[in-house]
């Protein structure tokens, strides 16, 4: 009556993994409560932690890029914009950074207890989510003071918004952290590399900056989801849908291709730590 | 009976180049391309068409059992057979390259004791979070829960962050959890020889436990034959990755501790054998006498040096030499090391030697395992077990057994001073 576990050589992707990805859905709930655990254990500190960063992150911008730089942001008192894009930008990037250290930063459980990987990447980018839903409140504390009502879309809008920045660091991060397996002084360029992504993300500038070379900004999966939610926030343009739509395809393809990497390294990590 | 574990044409095959510790960077292979181009395409290229062999080596290899479902099962061969390997197939830790394993149930190891534990969170935090790591669901950790406590004596620092846990607590507490797995099929791999002894007895004894109750299979690696034949009905023997032996216990241990005495009293390895990591190596070890002469057997009344060359390859550690002497049923005798000393953590070889007095070792066969490792924090840069093997023998014109006429019983036999006076 007890189940069978079969071990066989690992393939690179088979349906099984769904369903044990499923099958370990409980363990990747522990891995979460632990980090939101061990963060917040100091509530106020890790409020206020959670709070900081994108605060003074906006700030800092505000004063550099929209009073001395005079930035353009679309009719946008400045702070807010670029909040509204610090908001995703920080949920992507630390999403990103927590995905690509998902295999090495975990060796000691890896080489000691099986389960499915990739429920370390995976519960790493949902912790992520919590620090996304704090930070937000300094949004809406902006609309209130900027008396902006946002159209009721962004209700509707915001789990798409969400969920394609989730794929699109999963997809990044998982390709990230073979590469990081593979060449381990990757880790310390990492931190730069993700920093240089904010500045081809229209997060301090309007997607519209760009001008005619504004489709090379929409190659990158984020320029879609910022500017959606600018648009949902503050009515300046109808959302373009079609943008979205290319947006959800390239970070579906992002993943596939993280996935692949991320499972060919997962088959010999735990020989080469 | 029902099978619990049926294994077929099992191999593990691993590859040199992705050794631990030699990691690439990725700083160097861009150097290389730009710097010639043409020489990495070629490379490439040939890697590629399979022209230049990738070392392989197979560490398992034509690996065939059938294991019944409550059968406690030992394992045994020398460094480098093979045992940690198909006992990391079985729990899955990485997988194999050819063949298939079938297992009934589930699976645990005393190895992963404590994996996860993160030293923020309170023991009661750290007993769900380690157990679920472990595999046990919500539920089974929430109807354990109290045993665990029970178990572990820490029930008054429940709350408090495992960071502030002595060591002891610590692991009694990770030892609790552990040891409620109740799995079906219980891997067991040697409790490394220079572990904590408290966790050791633990482990040992929570087997001997297990193994009472009925219908849990065991598979147990240890380089201790009397632990060995005191649990296992069958034993494995693994030699260079394939079984050289597997059947009753008795027969089984007889024939490797018969192979083992065998080996001589002067070892050599060579360069890619060495044991070690990245920070010390072992090139060669040997027994000698007084004149720093080889002896191929000592006797009882003799110094006896057992002598070894390492290499420290690495500044940052004080690697500290040091052996353990065993009998060749796996009973330590003793252990001894040399003194700290910053002078040991200087890179070059060292040549170091034990000195064992006179008239400290009974006759028979002992098995010298010698490890270098650094303290604090520990870690263990080489541990070679058997690495040599020599005999004490009585010598015939001097000797203590004299008065007894017959084997003083004892691995050692100390000639200690005695007072006897007569009022
Ligand atoms: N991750 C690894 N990469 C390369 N070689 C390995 C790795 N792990 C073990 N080996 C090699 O495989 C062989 C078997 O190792 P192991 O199973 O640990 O032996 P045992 O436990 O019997 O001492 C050894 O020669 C060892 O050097
Ligand atoms: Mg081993």
């Amino acid at each position: 009556m007890s189940k069978i576990t079969l071990i066989k050589p690992k393939k690179t992707f088979s349906f099984e993994d769904i369903k044990e990805l499923w099958k370990y859905r409980e363990l990747a709930y522990f891995f979460v409560w632990r980090d939101i655990k061990v963060k917040y254990k100091q509530t106020f500190v890790g409020i206020s932690w959670a709070i900081f960063q994108p605060f003074v992150a906006m700030v800092v911008f505000s004063v550099f890029f929209g009073t001395l730089a005079k930035m353009p942001s679309d009719g946008i008192p400045y702070p807010i914009f670029v909040y509204s894009g610090l908001l995703f930008w920080q949920f992507f990037s630390s999403a990103l950074s927590e995905t690509s250290n998902s295999l090495v930063g975990n060796a000691g459980i890896i080489t000691k207890v099986y389960f499915p990987r990739l429920i370390l990447p995976i519960s790493g980018v949902v912790t992520k989510f919590v620090d996304f839903g704090i930070a937000s409140l300094i949004l809406v504390g902006l609309m209130f003071y900027y008396n902006i009502t946002p159209s009721p879309i962004i209700l509707l809008i915001l789990p798409l918004l969400l969920l394609i920045t989730f794929i699109a660091a999963m997809g990044g991060g998982l390709f990230l952290a073979s590469i990081n397996v593979k060449y381990r002084d990757v880790r310390y360029v990492l931190p730069y590399f993700i920093q240089m992504l904010l500045f081809v993300t229209p997060v301090i500038y309007p997607a519209s900056i760009a001008g005619k070379w504004s489709f090379l900004l929409a190659l990158n999966p984020m320029t879609g989801v910022i500017k959606a939610s600018r648009a949902a926030l503050f009515g300046t343009e109808p959302i373009n849908w079609e943008l979205l739509g290319i947006s959800l395809i390239a970070v579906l393809i992002l993943l596939a291709i993280g996935i692949i990497f991320f499972k060919k390294t997962e088959r010999y990590f735990a020989d080469i730590v | 009976m029902t099978n619990s574990i049926e294994i077929k044409n099992i191999g593990k095959k691993y590859n040199i180049t992705h050794q631990r510790g030699s990691y690439v960077s990725l700083r160097d292979v861009i150097t290389n391309i730009l710097k010639n181009p043409f020489k990495h395409a070629k490379h490439k290229a040939k890697q590629i068409l399979g022209k230049i062999e990738n070392e392989e080596f197979w560490a398992l290899k034509d690996i065939n059992l059938t294991i019944k479902k409550g059968e406690i099962i030992g394992i045994i061969g020398a460094n480098g057979a093979g045992k940690s390997t198909l006992l990391k197939l079985l729990s899955r830790i990485t997988p194999p390259t050819t063949g298939e394993i079938k297992l009934s149930g589930r699976v645990a190891s005393l190895l992963e004791v404590g994996t996860g534990f993160h030293p923020e969170l309170t023991g009661r935090e750290n007993i769900f979070l380690n157990g679920a790591i472990l595999g046990m669901t919500k539920k089974e950790i929430v109807e354990r829960f109290d045993d665990i406590v029970e178990f572990s004596g820490v029930k008054q620092f429940l709350d408090t962050p495992v960071k502030r846990y002595s060591s002891g607590m610590y692991v009694r507490l990770a030892f609790a959890v552990a040891a409620h797995m109740e799995p079906d099929i219980l891997i067991v791999d040697e409790v490394l020889a220079v572990g904590d002894a408290e966790f050791q007895k633990k482990s040992l004894g929570k087997l001997d436990e297990v193994s009472k109750s009925e219908g849990r299979t065991i598979l147990f690696v240890s380089h201790n034959m009397a632990a060995i034949q005191k649990l296992c009905k069958k034993t494995i023997l693994l030699e260079k990755g394939r079984i050289e032996m597997f059947g009753d216990t008795e027969k089984v241990v007889d024939h490797y501790v018969t192979k083992i005495g065998s080996r001589g009293t002067e070892m050599r390895w060579e360069k890619n054998e060495t044991p070690g990591d990245d920070v010390a190596i072992l090139h060669s070890a040997r027994i000698i006498n007084e004149n720093r002469d080889k002896i191929p057997f000592a006797t009882a009344n003799q110094k006896i040096g057992v002598e070894f060359v390492y290499e420290v390859l690495k500044d940052g550690y004080i690697p500290i030499p040091n052996i353990h002497i065993f009998t060749p049923t796996g009973e330590r005798a003793f252990m001894s090391h040399e003194e700290y000393d910053k002078k040991l953590g200087a890179v070059g070889k060292h040549r170091t030697t034990m000195w064992i007095p006179e008239n400290l070792l009974n006759d028979g066969t002992y098995v010298a395992q010698i490890v270098v490792s650094t303290m604090k924090p520990l870690r263990i840069h080489l541990s070679q077990q058997e690495a040599l093997v020599f005999s004490v023998v009585e010598d015939i014109m001097n000797s203590q057994k004299n008065d007894f006429n017959q084997k003083v019983p004892g691995v050692v036999r100390p000639r200690l001073k005695w007072e006897t006076v007569q009022f």
